[in-house]
């Protein structure tokens, strides 16, 4: 199997990011009836939501509103799926853009299922990135089990020589094509939708909170692939240093955000992050005792019953504090805890850490050439501004949660409709 | 003309190393009939494009492809038939069981004969007629914010709109604003809230109908074929054809009088963030109580975590109003000063630099703290604080005193409306009706719902959108939040979810593309999420139909009407498919073209069933498409084994389930019947509101025949699973099957 073909021209639009805004924006066009161009970097849709365990304030699987959504471009011929593919340059005007594409070898052509022979050729490993390389995996792999497309990926530049040859001499020989070589697509669109999203703020960079030391520091996400059954545990919470299970757990919120020498602005989804996997801790060992040390609960709208629910959990406790410092002592974490409330200094210990890590948006990092666009001091892109053809929606505009981002999309979707019509 | 089955088999995957491919021919070309087998290698493009020549060249009508799961085709590569159907030997045979088996191989007969069988059964399905009427007219209720930027936007994309106003004005909330939260970086400055530019838009368009001071007396039909009658001076005559609804009618600011230690409706100096912001558009800053200027201003939210049943959703805007306000009085006074008294500050994302300016403004007094009391003396309000940060209590004295308060929606929740009307009729008829007293409860719990009615729609079901809680519509809330219980009604706004302004403009433009989406499908015959693009609807043999109403009562989107007779009355274009009428219906005269009941129960019917003393007994499962089916599926990605002895049937929803299926399944020797469904409650997960629930209300029926055949009430079992539970399907297979085991075998098998 192979993508989805469409044509490009007038009536089309391009999708850049395969994340939830992404698929959103690219199925709400796409059902409205135009052709859409949805591009995708990695070998599979979802982004960062489909390496969460559950979404607040539901508890529920992102793979079920994911699995909806696939359904719907599977049976969409409106909607051509590039993945493994970046936009390289952007040329043109509202209602005419020229856009190459890059596309990047899977190696994997759909043409012959992948044998169990293929498999089993390979024994080179790789960081698992769908676990936040919190794993390896062969270098020969689902990316994950409800991945879409639902193909694998090789990565080629991991083998060895020996493990090259074997697999040309494996059947299916159709299943894997070691030659294949970058590609470049020009098409033609009306109107263009950035949906980049964003990427978790690197914790080396708070040197004194001791991520990069201490293996039961960890960061909200590193928390989510350790809750889900997925995850490299088999959803077991465990210490990642020696792998018993936390009798002691501390979040430490704001961990890089609403920090003018790190994040300036809040990452608005930390908080309910926060209370979401306090939950998950809860449901999993509930003898666990649960810190939450933050500068302001910001559960904003709905959300905030979902606070009040855990504020009357004798286990789970909040300390309005910024926490200073975590130093490792015997087997557990200290944390030095200015308590705003009670006006003293804290030392408190730990089994586990968690990193309340903020969201920074991709487009800062990897700005698209030829894309007029106006972001702010944060790299974050300034929506509404002029209508430019040129669309954003999701974290790519600020820092949101799945329902803000869905919103965000479709109205993405509307504007960018609103140029093919012309 | 005679149908021509083919049945396509695929030998990829280590299929062909697990199964005997010549007996599946055997069993597809024998005794199924088909006209043509072959084998095939894989689901690529390529391979599929040789099927669908193949299928073209031999004129096959009926076709079915077994190989691996259906995630593993794109549905524009597969061939195009009066009925497809995909057979699963890949993930529901091949992976999960041991190869070279007996009964894996038995298990393999069986899904082909099965998938032939519905093949055979299925008709093609034709797109509703009325799809070539289709009215692409937007209706926007309300004209606010949300609905002023919903017309103008719907209008801008080429549609038609007719936009509704209750009041005499338009604008709404929004133009009773002074300022408006900044949207733009620096994300420091207070915005024109600029509604008197849209409104302008609004008005000037010439694709905009725009009706002031006007209700909507009744709305009949469905999407795209709505008859919309208004009611007010400037109502036309008649009914006008929509094509769909974005409701944004808005919210009204919360009756802080409820908050008695905050002096509120006793000092005239409490007052609340709406007489602020009129002040501030006023641009004088007086005491109401001696019109002097004001100097010193405190801000307080009402509802906090320690009155949790204060709660209100304010707190979606609450510190930014109190913020903006705050720079409302400072900038018309530099010696004036604001206390803001909070538990929770709340900035998102980038406003962090909006909190940072107050921050920076020595004018402005931010204390973690709550008010306890508040009295008033020598002329000036004296604020009892609870300062949480220094740990002791405050006295501050202030001229004034703000409230921001909760968002209240403006919505009706047709349901409980219409559960108020029926009890009430209960109630008429007397105390000799048994469910009197439970009517009497409900007349008095629902009376707030009286006369709330906003859309007056013309639905069995009642005449508004279904709320979740506090208000608000019901919907999936975080996947595919525009989708309401109401297909073509879009609510947007903060109607929908607590927003402020800038944020439900954008809203209504989400809730726009929604409108012109449906509008534009069912004008090419397919309905709407989630099954979008589907064709085929049910048909009702109403001859056979005894008004017994389940049908009206469960369909979770109100498609069905009924007349006086409780004859059920089908409305195409509300329907999303779901076929949770067919699982209702006891006459099983409900069918779609290519999901009946007989065909169903054929193919569960074509199942071998091996006699008593083989040993091998069978159980029947039907589960959810959505979310079962790829749990299951994702079982055998994982390597996870479950017992061969069972026979799965996908079904569009649980709710979908007719009983018809369980008692087919009995009667044929099946040994017990498992249920998978997704989660019901408060935090449903089900794709149609609540098919999993109605299916276990069935299910009591279910048992009860069960006994009275004396067979163990067990052998039939209902589980609620998520998608991810792909450890814990299995997990409950294998439990029933010793359970099955321990019971023994259905005795009516062979009978």
């Amino acid at each position: 199997m192979t993508e989805n073909t469409a044509r490009s021209g007038k009536d089309t639009i391009l999708v850049i990011g395969g994340g939830i805004a992404g698929i959103t924006a690219a199925l709400e066009a796409a059902e409205v009836g135009c052709n859409v161009i949805l591009v995708e970097k990695e070998a599979y849709l979802g982004g960062r939501v489909v390496r969460m365990n559950q979404y607040f304030p539901k508890l529920c699987p992102p793979t079920c509103g994911l699995e909806i959504n696939y359904q719907r471009i599977r049976k969409n011929p409106r909607i051509k799926v590039l993945t493994l593919s970046e936009v390289s340059k952007v040329a043109g005007q509202k209602g005419n853009f020229n856009v190459t594409i890059r596309i990047h070898p899977r190696y994997v052509t759909g043409n012959a299922p992948i044998s169990r022979a293929q498999l089993d050729a390979i024994s080179s490993e790789i960081p698992n990135d769908f676990n936040s390389g919190m794993d390896r995996t062969r270098a020969l792999y689902m990316p994950h089990d409800q991945a879409f497309p639902h193909l694998h990926v090789l990565a080629r530049y991991a083998l060895t020589s020996e493990e090259i040859s074997r697999l040309e001499e494996t059947e299916p020989r159709e299943a894997i094509d070691l030659s294949a070589g970058a590609e470049t697509l020009d098409v033609n669109v009306a109107a263009i939708i950035v949906a980049t999203g964003w990427q978790p703020y690197d914790a080396n960079n708070l040197d004194l909170l001791g991520y990069s030391s201490n293996a039961d520091v960890i960061t909200n996400i590193e928390m989510e692939r350790l809750a889900a059954r997925t995850g490299p545990t088999g959803g077991k919470i465990i210490r990642p240093s020696d792998g018993r299970e936390p009798a002691r757990v501390a979040f430490v919120q704001c961990a890089g955000s609403r920090d003018a020498n790190n994040l300036p602005y809040c990452s608005a989804v930390c908080c309910m992050a926060s209370l979401k996997q306090a939950r998950y801790l809860r449901n999993k060992l509930p003898d666990a005792s649960i810190s939450i040390f933050y500068i302001d609960i910001r559960t904003i709208g709905r959300h905030e019953e979902f606070y009040y629910q855990l504020l009357a959990d004798d286990h789970v406790s909040f300390v309005k504090g910024k926490v200073a410092r975590i130093t490792p002592e015997a087997s557990n974490l200290v944390l030095d805890v200015e308590d705003t409330l009670g006006g003293k200094l804290l030392q408190e210990s730990f089994d586990l850490v968690v990193l309340a890590t903020g969201v920074v948006p991709n487009q800062a990092r990897h700005p698209l050439p030829g894309l007029d666009i106006t972001t702010d001091e944060y790299g974050f892109i300034v929506e509404g501004v002029v209508r430019n053809g040129i669309y954003a929606a999701g974290c790519a505009c600020r820092p949101t949660d799945v329902s803000r981002s869905v919103k965000d999309a479709t109205a993405a979707a509307l504007r960018a409709i609103q140029d093919v019509r012309r | 003309m005679a149908d021509k089955l083919g049945v396509f088999i695929c030998t990829g995957y280590g299929i062909a190393d697990a199964l005997d491919i010549d007996a599946l021919h055997e069993v597809a070309t024998g005794e199924m009939g088909a006209q043509h087998c072959e084998t095939f290698a894989s689901g690529s493009t390529g391979e599929m494009a040789a099927i669908r020549e193949k299928v073209q060249k031999l004129g096959l009508n009926k076709v079915v492809i077994a190989g691996p799961s259906s995630r593993s085709y794109l549905a524009s590569t597969l061939p195009e038939a009066d009925s497809l159907q995909l057979v699963n030997l890949l993930e529901w045979v091949v992976l999960t069981h041991e190869p070279n088996d007996e009964d894996t191989q038995m298990m393999a007969e069986d899904y082909l004969r099965m998938g032939i069988t519905r093949a055979q059964k299925a008709k093609k399905p034709k797109p509703f007629p009325e799809h070539q009427e289709i009215s692409k007219t937007i209706l926007v209720v309300g004209a606010g914010i949300a609905g002023l930027t919903a017309a103008y936007e719907a209008a801008d994309a080429g549609y038609d709109v007719v936009l509704v106003e209750r009041e005499d004005e338009l604008g709404g909330y929004m133009a009773r604003l002074h300022r408006s939260i900044p949207t733009r970086p620096p994300y420091r400055e207070l915005e024109d809230p600029n509604i008197e530019q849209k409104i302008a838009a609004v008005s000037t368009n010439g694709h905009i109908k725009v009706y002031t001071g006007t209700t909507i007396e009744s709305i009949s039909g469905g999407p795209g074929l709505f008859d919309v009658t208004l009611q007010g001076a400037a109502a036309p005559e008649g009914a006008i054809r929509i094509g769909a609804i974005v409701q944004a009618t808005g919210f009204t600011p919360a009756d802080p009088t409820g908050f008695e230690h905050l002096g509120f409706s006793k000092f005239p100096d409490v007052v609340t963030n709406v007489d602020f912001e009129q002040m501030a558009k006023d641009g004088a800053f007086l005491k109401p109580s001696n019109k002097q200027p004001v100097k010193n201003v405190a801000f307080v939210q009402c509802g906090d975590s320690r009155n949790p049943d204060t709660f209100s959703y304010a707190s979606a805007i609450m510190s930014l109003n109190a913020l903006k306000q705050a720079m409302y009085i400072r900038e018309e006074d530099p010696e004036a000063r604001a206390f803001i008294f909070f538990e929770h500050l709340r900035t998102p994302g980038q406003l962090e630099d909006f909190y940072r300016r107050a921050q920076e403004d020595p004018g402005i007094f931010l204390t973690r703290g709550m008010v306890s009391l508040v009295s008033s003396v020598g002329g000036h309000l004296v604020l009892q604080v609870e300062d949480s940060m220094l740990g002791e209590d405050l006295e501050v004295e202030v001229d004034l005193l703000v409230l921001n308060n909760g968002m209240v929606p403006n919505s009706a929740d047709g349901e409980a409306i219409r559960k108020y009307q029926d009890s009430i009729q209960i109630v008429k008829e007397g105390p000799g009706n048994a469910k009197y007293e439970d009517a009497s409860r409900a007349v008095e719990e629902l009376k707030i719902h009286e006369n709330t009615e906003i859309l007056n729609l013309d639905y069995r079901q009642g005449p508004d959108l279904p709320s979740l809680r506090h208000g608000y519509p019901d919907s999936h809330f975080i996947c595919f939040p525009y989708e309401t219980r109401r297909t073509g009604i879009y609510a947007a706004g903060a109607m929908r979810t607590p927003t402020d302004g800038a944020s439900a403009a954008e809203d209504a433009m989400g809730a726009v593309l929604k409108a012109i989406q449906c509008v534009e499908m069912l004008s090419r015959g397919e309905t709407v999420h989630p099954r979008a693009g589907d064709i085929s609807f049910p048909e009702f043999s109403l001859m056979r139909c005894t008004q017994c109403k389940r049908c009206t009562e469960e369909c979770p989107f109100g498609s069905i009407n009924e007349d006086e007779k409780g004859t059920p009355e089908y409305s195409v274009t509300r329907c999303r498919r779901c076929g949770i009428c067919l699982g209702a219906c006891p006459e099983r005269i409900i069918n779609f073209p290519d999901y009946s009941i007989g065909g169903v129960a054929d193919s569960i019917k074509s199942v071998e069933v091996p006699e008593e003393w083989d040993e091998k007994p069978r159980v029947l499962v039907l589960a959810c498409e959505n979310d079962a089916i790829p749990a299951l599926e994702a079982a055998a990605v994982h390597g996870i084994k479950y017992s061969p002895f069972v026979r799965v049937v996908p079904v569009r929803c649980l709710g979908s389930v007719n009983v018809v299926f369980i008692k087919e399944a009995i009667s044929a020797g099946f040994d017990g019947v498992l249920l998978f469904g997704c989660k019901y409650g408060d935090d449903y997960q089900c794709h149609f509101i609540r098919g999993s629930e109605l299916m276990e209300t069935r299910g009591g029926n279910i048992k009860e025949a069960l006994e009275q055949m004396s067979m163990e009430n067990e052998r039939v079992q209902l589980h609620q699973v998520e998608i991810s539970d792909y450890e814990t399907i299995p997990r409950v297979i294998d439990e029933f099957m010793e359970l099955i085991d321990e019971i023994g075998m259905n005795p009516f098998k062979g009978m």
